[in-house]
């Protein structure tokens, strides 16, 4: 065996599971997944528009879906998404303009981002679907 | 510098003919264009809580509504399937990855269109 194909015995990337993944990281994968949660979340606002064309028994039965316990909690999870997607999307855009890319300043913006969608979450639950 | 490949070997080395940063520059483009019809609809969406067909109906017809409507679920849907073919990307390889970003992109489009469809029925009659 040639020394250059020798098996190397170095340390392996840490595991997802053991490994405490850092509030950068989190948020990053957040955005990923909110997006997703979106992009369904966009072809249900297109299900809303053509029930609301079709009749209103379709739109009843659309409705009845809506203020059901499920109904609640994707409607819920639709504004999270929206207002974390959209803060972190305009966190995304400074980056691409070349700013705040520093670590303490990732840290900081990242933070604004939680704040800023928890804030707005939090009112629009309130307000919109009267959770709390 | 210490060049020696011919000028065209050179020039292709540089990248593709300008066309490989259309997907990145539409993602960006529809973001920005995304911010402000998501606030306009989630407050929207907050103030129709609990209203019923009749209401919605005419919410939906008026025809600034409509325009900023086809917008949001135009522009919305064309963001998300660019964004999904990303994910597709990252995650899947081969057959599945092509299949699987066509039937995006072609869902995408059957539901945008659909909706179009559905929001000018309300506001024109039909």
């Amino acid at each position: 065996m040639s020394v250059a194909n020798r098996p190397v015995h170095r340390p392996l990337s840490p595991h997802l599971q053991v490994y405490r993944l850092p509030m950068l990281a989190i948020l990053s994968i957040l955005h990923r997944a909110t997006g997703i949660a979106l992009a369904v979340g966009a072809l249900y606002l297109a299900v809303w528009v053509m029930c609301a064309a079709a009749s209103p028994r379709t739109y009843a039965t659309f409705q009845g879906f809506n203020v059901s316990i499920l109904g609640r909690f994707v409607l819920a999870g639709w504004l999270f998404s929206a207002f974390f997607h959209l803060s972190n999307g305009i966190r995304h855009l400074f980056w691409d303009a070349g700013y705040g890319f520093e670590l303490k300043d990732a840290y900081r913006s990242g933070w604004i981002v939680v704040a800023v969608s928890a804030v707005a979450t939090a009112l629009s639950w309130i307000v919109g679907l009267r959770l709390i | 510098m210490d060049d020696r490949r011919t000028p065209l070997a050179r020039a292709r080395g540089l990248g593709s003919a300008k066309e490989g940063v259309h997907h990145w520059s539409a993602q960006r483009l529809t973001a920005i264009a995304l911010i402000p019809l998501v606030v306009w609809f989630a407050v929207s969406l907050v103030m129709l809580s609990g209203a019923d067909y009749p209401v919605v109906r005419a919410w939906i017809g008026s025809p600034l509504v409509m325009v900023m409507l086809i917008l949001t679920i135009g522009i919305g849907l064309h963001h998300a399937q660019l964004g999904l073919q990303v994910v597709w990307e990252d995650y899947t390889a081969g057959a599945v990855r092509l299949v699987m970003i066509v039937f995006t992109k072609f869902l995408a489009a059957l539901f945008g269109l659909g909706a179009i469809v559905a929001i000018l029925r309300i506001g024109l009659g039909g």
